[in-house]
């Protein structure tokens, strides 16, 4: 609790309307000596190969005063608000009213899962949507077990995503061999790899683990786009087999799953069979998970979240620990990345880049880091708003970063706020959360 | 011989843009201890703001390059300067206790923010310049044809490095602010005690090492004669790398971090191959990271329990 003492507290701050019209103007100003050239003057390669200009002072003019009526609205609701105090906003019934939803969020979002095809059987975009939320979903659960469970701040988990799809690609379009069996293989890969970007990492804490992993990511990358021989560069790889259901293809032929069951061929059954394939892999992700927790090894990972000094003392391997929690998550984000591979039927490195990592690591860190149903929403929020935001164009990225600032900056600890602990006293002890600090580390 | 010497001339002046970015990272890192992922899109946005400072002065009819390229660094720096203070007032201050990931994960949307803003409002499209210095030396001429050639924008920009670190250096070891500045990466609350204001210091940091950013942006276009809105990310990916392998937090090491990452980017590329001169950059810091945890002149951290 540094240096908050040397800051005023909000009750003392002066009020009035000379001192929001002071803050508003000053707010203005500034957005007025940040914006005048980025927006006042728009540059263009002209056609003669030099550079053209033309100014755009209206918009400039709109931003600023839309930066001042801002600023007076948020002053007049924050003083109308008062301090921000969560039991006096929620009043204790809606509270436990919460709570008890809360209770059977879970098992009811599951209920709706399995019903997903059912209802939306004639939607195929919602289907399709709701597949690419599933994926995330289980992108978050595998990261869950590196960064909320062992506290290993991974920012390079795409590249896992990457080996799972690259594996299952390559082997199926080199050596035909079929999706149940690359999937593991896929699995395996991606394991190998994070127990070998574990190793470097050993020795290293917080933010230097951070930025290695983000380097592996990026080496990863790099390798994808300039091996053309092996992987085709950037043209990525197309015609990856569809998944088949254990042998037997969704195809309209006579050997396909329609004509055995002898029904009618309908391109959607090939996405209910994907949607229901991603379903069960998610759960897998979860159901390990939640197992792992219980075992020693879930354990050790928690406590080396908490204090990695405390752990070594208490006699865990903290080398084989870490190593488990890389290899455990890049194991799903390899599942993943397979099941990336045969949903696209095409992959090539652009769908592996750092905001597909910040996405997953956001997705993580909203849900609450650790909470399981927390980052499954997560996961639904940020993908559904994403395709909310799609009409939007080149704005959605713009939309998506304030989004996340604001999002931390309103719930720094995520959606579903805390990190439940696998063991804890009977009675708890009277400590509140925000007093508790992150271990370092 | 010639080509050797060639490529190390090429990698120090790539190295001074690396440093110069770098020493934004190392002193946030070292004073609020979080990774300012933002601050490579601060090195675009210093860029673009160099440009188009650029562009309107040449078209108001001014002709002296020197005084132009004064006024653009001015401008560039000081408006860049205004865009770290706002970004640490809006998404880092309030998020200074709250616990380690909340800083970064907001550093990163912020980071998107940025890149995004300036597609928006300058479009995707390079925009390239026409080279503004010209001229240079022909230092050696080399027996095949070969010429060992000293640009006077190589001359300008490692010239500027050097005076831009010497102001710096100044600043941080003689000034009340670099006082200030040193007594919060020690211990805040300490500091605070004794009466440094540490919000101010703090915000101060976040301006200094955008100015810091902002020249290096200019050098950048003045260098290469292009900006786009996408060039902050690998940018800032490599000054980290640099600022840790310098072992981050500590000044020197963040520019002789960045000259090192400079020169083996240059002579990986000269003698290997170009497509892999990145990956060799990220590789070497893995490497060293592996044997020596705490960069090359970081400090040992010492662990209390």
């Amino acid at each position: 609790m540094s240096a908050t003492s040397a800051r005023p507290s909000p009750a003392a701050q002066p009020s009035g309307s000379a001192f929001i019209l002071k803050k508003a103007l000053i707010s203005a100003l500034v957005a007025l000596v940040l914006f005048s050239l980025m927006i006042g003057i728009r540059t263009e390669a002209g056609p003669q190969g030099g550079l053209i200009y033309w100014t755009r002072f209206g918009d400039l003019a709109a931003l600023v005063g839309t930066v001042f009526g801002g600023s007076i609205i948020v002053e007049l609701l924050r003083q109308w608000w008062g301090p921000v105090d969560k039991d006096s906003i929620v009043p204790k019934p809606v509270q436990s009213a919460i709570s008890f939803a809360g209770r059977w969020l879970a098992p009811a979002l599951l209920v709706f899962a399995f019903l997903v095809p059912v209802i939306f059987y004639n939607q195929r975009y919602i289907l399709d949507l709701s597949i690419l939320v599933l994926t995330y979903v289980m992108l978050g659960w595998g990261l869950n077990v590196v960064v909320g469970l062992a506290g290993l701040l991974d920012l390079g988990y795409v590249a896992f995503y990457a080996v799972g799809a690259y594996s299952y690609a390559l082997l199926a379009t080199n050596f035909g061999l079929s999706f149940w069996v690359c999937l593991p293989l896929a699995g395996i890969l991606a394991a190998f790899w994070g127990v070998l970007l574990g190793f470097p990492v050993l020795r290293l804490r917080g933010d230097y683990l951070a930025i290695v992993t983000l380097a592996f990511g990026e080496i990863i990358r790099l390798v994808i786009i300039n091996w053309q021989s092996l992987t085709g560069g950037p043209n990525g790889v197309s015609g990856i087999p569809r998944p088949t259901m254990f042998g037997i293809p969704l195809t309209p032929g006579d050997d396909g799953l329609a004509a055995k069951l002898g029904i009618e061929f309908s391109p959607t059954h090939r996405l209910v069979f994907l949607f229901y394939l991603i379903l069960a892999m998610a759960l897998l992700t979860n159901w390990v998970t939640i197992r792992l927790r219980r075992l020693p090894i879930g354990r050790a990972w928690e406590a080396l979240r908490e204090d990695e000094v405390a752990c070594r003392a208490l006699g865990i391997n903290t080398t084989t620990t870490k190593l488990t929690a890389f290899a455990t998550g890049a194991m799903f984000g390899g599942f993943a990345g397979a099941f990336f591979a045969t949903r696209q039927g095409f992959i090539s490195p652009e769908s592996f880049t750092f905001q597909e990592s910040a996405l997953v690591l956001a997705i993580v860190v909203l849900g609450g880091m650790g909470s399981q149903l927390g980052v499954a929403l997560a996961a639904l929020t940020m993908i559904g708003g994403f395709e909310l935001f799609r009409g939007l164009d080149q704005y959605r990225m713009l939309v998506f970063g304030i989004a996340m600032v604001l999002l931390m900056i309103w719930r720094p600890r995520g959606l579903i706020g805390h990190r439940a602990p696998t063991v804890y006293l009977e009675r708890n002890q009277a400590i509140s959360s925000d007093l508790v600090k992150e271990g370092h580390g | 011989m010639a080509y050797f010497a060639q490529q190390l001339i090429n990698g120090l002046v790539l190295g001074s843009i690396y440093g110069l970015i770098a020493i934004g990272y190392t002193m946030v890192y070292g004073i609020v201890g979080m990774i300012n992922f933002a601050h490579g899109d601060i090195f675009m946005i210093g860029g673009f703001i160099a440009l188009i400072s650029f562009l309107v002065l040449v078209s108001l009819g001014l002709t002296a390059i020197p005084v132009i390229l004064l006024i653009v660094l001015l401008v560039s720096m000081a408006i860049t300067a205004l865009y770290g203070w706002t970004i640490e007032r809006i998404a880092y201050r309030p998020l200074r206790h709250s616990f380690r990931l909340a800083p970064m994960l907001s550093a990163i949307g912020m980071s998107f923010v940025l890149t995004n803003f300036s597609q928006v409002s300058q479009g995707a499209r390079v925009k390239p310049v026409p080279p503004i210095i010209t001229g240079g030396y022909t230092l050696h001429e080399g027996a095949q044809g070969f010429a060992v050639q000293l640009s006077n924008v190589q001359i300008m920009v490692v010239l500027a490095t050097i005076v831009v670190l010497a102001l710096f250096t100044w600043l941080v070891s003689r000034t009340r602010l670099g006082r200030d500045m040193r007594a919060c990466e020690q211990d805040q609350t300490m500091a605070a005690l004794l009466g440094v204001d540490v919000d101010r210091t703090i915000s101060m940091t976040f301006v200094i090492g955008a100015a810091l950013a902002a020249v290096a942006g200019m050098m950048y276009l003045l260098y290469y004669g292009l900006v786009d809105f996408f060039m902050g990310f690998v940018a800032g990916i490599k000054a980290f790398t640099a600022a840790v392998l310098g072992g981050i937090g500590s000044l020197p090491g963040a520019m002789l971090g960045g000259l090192a990452i400079g020169l083996i980017e240059t002579f990986w590329s000269a003698y290997f191959s170009v497509e892999y001169k990145d990956v060799a950059a990220f590789s070497i810091l893995i490497v060293v990271l592996i044997f020596m945890p705490t960069g090359l002149l970081g400090r040992p951290e010492v662990e209390k329990v």
